[in-house]
C-alpha cells in the first residue's frame, strides 16, 4: 500500500525522479532488513488469531454432537464429522424462510431508501429549496435519535393499523430511517454538482424530473449503488424494531429468528453454535462480495 | 448513527469527511467545475451556490418552487415514521399508560421518578462503561494498530498481508451484533469454552458464571464490545493515512525520523479528523447500545449490565409501564443530541483552532 512507487522501465525519468527512485530503493532495502519486523508482525497476527477465537469456538462446536459436547467440553476435537445441529437449525427456524424474510426487507428497504434519499437531495442539493438548511438538520436529527424514543408509537400504530408483524411495517419503517442518512449524505453530494452540466440539460429545454434521471441519476449512480450496499447490510443486521415488530415464524429476519430459539432455552451448546454459524454465513459473503466497497466506504457505516 | 443542528454545525468536519469517503468510493468528482476549492460540505456548499445564484438564469429561479414536489414522499414518511412517533412519545413520557385504554396524562410525574430511581443511575453509569469499551479502547488500540499496519508492517511485508491482517480485525463488525452477542455468552456460560480453556491452563480456580456474577457481568459485556468495535477505527484510520502521500513518510525516515517521531508528526495530526467521526459515531453507538446486551445478559444480573435502551425497551414491553419507558427514551434521545452537538463544537472548535495557528 505504501511501498514506493519506482517509475517503470522504458519511462523518461528526470533527474530529480532518479534521485528520489534512489531513495526509495535504499529505503525499501533498511524496511527488509532485521530481526525487528519480524517480533512486530508476531505480535500484530498474534492479536489478529485472538480476534479469530471466537469464530474457531464456534465452527469446532457447530460439528459435534450434544453427546460429545457434554462428555469431551467444548476444546476437544469433535469425535465425528456431525451435521445434524446444522440441519435441526435449518429445518427448526425455517431458516430458508428467514433468509427470504432478511433479503425481502433489506432488499426493499435498500432500494426504496436510496429512492427517497435521491428525490430529497434533488430537492434540496440541486433544487435549493427555502429552509433547506432546517430541512437537513431535521434530516440529521432523525438519524440521531435512539429507535427506542419511536417504538412504542409505531408499535402501538402499527397495531392500530393491522401492520403489526409483517414485514411492510419493517420496511416502511427502515426506509425512512435510512433515507434519513441518505438525505443527508447526498444532499451535501448534489450541492456540489456541477452546474454547467445543469444549466446546459435545462437550456436544450429538459424538464427537471428528466434532468434528474438522464443528467444527475448517471452521475452519481456510483456513490447511489455504496449507498444501496450499506443500507442493505445495515437492514440485514438490525434487531431492535424487527424484535419488537415481528413476533412470529412466518415474519422473523435471521438474527431476529436466532435470538428468540437462544430466548427459549431450547437450544444445547451444539445447536447455538450450528445456528450462529448457519445465521452469519449470509453477512460474511456479503462482507467478501463487497469488500473493496465497504471498507472504502467505511466512515459511514457507524456501528448498529 | 449521526448527528444534528443546522448553520456551522451541520457542515463541521465528521459528516463533510462521511461524504468524501463515500465520493471517494462511489468515484465521483465532487469538485465538479468549481475547480480545487476545499469541499467542506452541505451548508458551505449551499452558501457557495448561493452567492452564485446571480449567475443562474432567471427562469430557473422563477421555477424553484416546484422542487418541494420532490419532498413530498419522503416528507409524509419522514413525519409518520420518524417526527410523529418521536413527539408522541414525549406526550406519553408526561403520561400514564399500560398500552390499553388511554393515556392519563401526569405531567413531570415520570421524570421525577427516574431522577430517583436507582436503575436508571445505574444504567447511564453503565453507559460510561459502554463508552469505555466502545470508544475509548477501540480508538486507542486502533491508532496503533492502524499506523503499524500501515507506517510499519505495510512497508516490510506488502500490502496484501496487510490487508489480510485488517479484514481480520473488521470482520466481527460484518456480523449481525446479536449473533456474535449469542456466541459470546455461550462462550462466558458456566459449562462454556472460557471456563474449559481456564481450566486446560490450569487457572480452575478462576473459572466462574461469568455472566451471571455481578461482578464480572459488566467488564466481559466491555471485553466483547471491544471485540465488537476494533475493526472499525483500524480500517478508518487506515484510509485516512491512505491520503498522505507517501513520500512525506519516507521523507521523514531518510531525516532520521523513528517510528515514533512519525507517529506523533505525521500519523496523528492526518488522521484527527477520522478521530472525530469515530469519537462521534462511537459515542451515539455506544448510547445505544441494545442488541448485545440482549443477547448477552438481558441487563442482568441485579441490573449490572443494564443500559438505558434495555432499560426502556423492558419497561415497555415487559412492565407495560409505557409512559415511564417514553421517559427513559426522551431522556436518552436528550443525552445523545446534547453529547452528539458537544463533540461536532469541539472539533468546530479545534479546526478553528489549527486554521489560526
Amino acid at each position: 500500500m505504501s511501498v514506493p512507487v519506482l517509475a517503470r522501465a522504458g519511462d523518461t525519468v528526470s533527474a530529480g525522479q532518479r534521485q528520489a527512485d534512489r531513495r526509495a530503493v535504499r529505503a525499501r532495502d533498511r524496511f527488509h532488513r532485521g530481526p525487528g519486523r519480524w517480533i512486530v508482525l508476531a505480535i500484530i497476527v498474534a492479536g489478529a488469531a485472538l480476534m479469530l477465537v471466537p469464530f474457531a469456538l464456534m465452527l469446532l462446536n457447530a460439528f459435534k454432537s450434544p453427546a460429545d459436547y457434554s462428555t469431551n467440553g467444548p476444546l476437544s476435537w469433535p469425535t465425528e464429522f456431525y451435521t445434524k445441529g446444522l440441519t435441526t437449525y435449518w429445518t427448526e427456524s425455517d431458516y430458508p424462510l428467514k433468509l427470504w424474510n432478511s433479503t425481502l426487507i433489506a432488499g426493499t428497504v435498500a432500494v426504496a431508501a436510496v429512492l427517497i434519499s435521491l428525490l430529497n437531495a434533488y430537492a434540496i442539493g440541486v433544487g435549493r429549496v427555502k429552509g433547506r438548511l432546517w430541512i437537513v438538520a431535521l434530516f440529521l436529527l432523525g438519524n440521531m435519535i435512539p429507535q427506542e424514543a419511536l417504538v412504542y408509537p409505531l408499535y402501538f400504530l402499527a397495531k392500530e393499523v393491522g401492520l403489526y408483524n409483517t414485514k411492510l411495517v419493517v420496511i416502511i419503517i427502515f426506509t425512512l430511517i435510512q433515507s434519513a442518512f441518505g438525505t443527508y449524505l447526498l444532499a451535501s453530494v448534489l450541492g456540489t454538482f456541477p452546474k454547467a452540466l445543469l444549466e446546459a440539460a435545462a437550456l436544450d429545454g429538459a424538464s427537471r424530473w428528466q434532468i434528474l434521471w438522464k443528467v444527475v441519476f448517471p452521475i452519481v449512480r456510483p456513490t447511489l449503488s455504496v449507498l444501496l450496499i450499506f443500507f442493505f447490510i445495515w437492514t440485514w443486521n438490525e434487531f431492535f424494531i424487527p424484535l419488537v415488530m415481528l413476533i412470529d415464524n412466518a415474519t422473523q429476519t435471521v438474527p431476529v429468528a436466532l435470538a428468540s430459539l437462544q430466548g427459549d432455552r431450547l437450544m444445547d451448546a451444539p445447536t447455538t453454535n450450528a445456528g450462529a454459524l448457519i445465521s452469519l454465513i449470509p453477512a460474511v459473503i456479503f462482507f467478501l462480495i463487497f469488500q473493496r466497497t465497504l471498507t472504502r466506504g467505511v466512515t459511514a457505516g457507524a456501528i448498529k | 448513527m449521526t448527528w444534528p443542528r443546522a448553520d456551522e454545525l451541520v457542515n463541521s468536519g465528521p459528516t463533510s469527511h462521511i461524504a468524501r469517503e463515500f465520493i471517494r468510493a462511489g468515484e465521483v468528482d465532487p469538485r465538479g467545475d468549481r475547480g480545487i476549492v476545499e469541499r467542506r460540505s452541505t451548508v458551505t456548499d449551499l452558501a457557495a451556490h448561493d452567492a452564485d445564484s446571480p449567475r443562474t438564469p432567471a427562469p430557473a429561479r422563477q421555477r424553484r418552487g416546484g422542487y418541494w414536489w420532490y419532498l413530498v414522499p419522503g416528507a409524509i414518511g419522514f413525519v409518520a415514521v420518524i417526527l410523529g412517533p418521536l413527539v408522541y412519545n414525549v406526550y406519553l413520557s408526561l403520561t400514564k399508560w399500560s398500552g390499553v385504554g388511554s393515556p392519563r396524562f401526569i405531567g413531570l410525574t415520570n421524570y421525577i421518578r427516574l431522577m430517583g430511581d436507582s436503575v436508571f443511575w445505574t444504567s447511564f453509569k453503565n453507559s460510561v462503561a459502554m463508552i469505555i469499551a466502545m470508544v475509548v479502547i477501540p480508538t486507542l488500540i486502533g491508532l496503533i494498530l492502524a499506523s503499524v499496519l500501515f507506517d510499519y508492517l505495510g512497508k516490510r511485508f506488502g500490502a496484501a498481508s496487510v490487508s489480510v491482517l485488517r479484514a481480520v480485525f473488521y470482520l466481527p463488525q460484518v456480523l449481525p451484533v446479536v449473533v456474535a452477542g449469542i456466541v459470546w455468552g455461550w462462550i462466558l456460560r458456566p459449562d462454556g469454552a472460557f471456563n474449559a480453556i481456564l481450566d486446560a491452563v490450569g487457572l480452575s480456580g478462576f473459572t466462574r458464571d461469568w455472566l451471571g456474577d455481578p461482578n464480572t457481568a459488566l467488564p466481559m459485556v466491555m471485553l466483547v464490545m471491544v471485540w465488537v468495535q476494533i475493526g472499525y477505527p483500524v480500517v478508518i484510520f487506515m484510509s485516512a493515512l491512505g491520503r498522505v502521500d507517501p513520500e512525506i513518510y519516507e521523507a521523514a525516515e531518510i531525516d532520521g525520523a523513528g517510528y515514533w517521531a512519525r507517529f506523533t508528526a505525521i500519523t496523528l495530526p492526518q488522521i484527527r479528523p477520522e478521530t472525530f467521526v469515530v469519537a462521534l459515531t462511537c459515542t451515539i453507538a455506544a448510547l445505544k447500545v441494545f442488541g448485545p446486551i440482549y443477547a448477552l445478559t438481558r441487563g442482568g444480573p441485579e441490573n449490572a449490565t443494564n443500559v438505558p435502551s434495555y432499560f426502556a425497551y423492558y419497561t415497555f414491553f415487559k412492565k407495560l409501564d409505557v409512559g415511564y419507558g417514553a421517559a427513559i427514551a426522551t431522556v436518552l434521545t436528550i443525552i445523545i443530541v446534547l453529547v452528539a452537538v458537544g463533540i461536532m463544537r469541539w472539533q468546530a472548535h479545534s479546526e478553528k483552532k489549527e486554521l489560526s495557528a
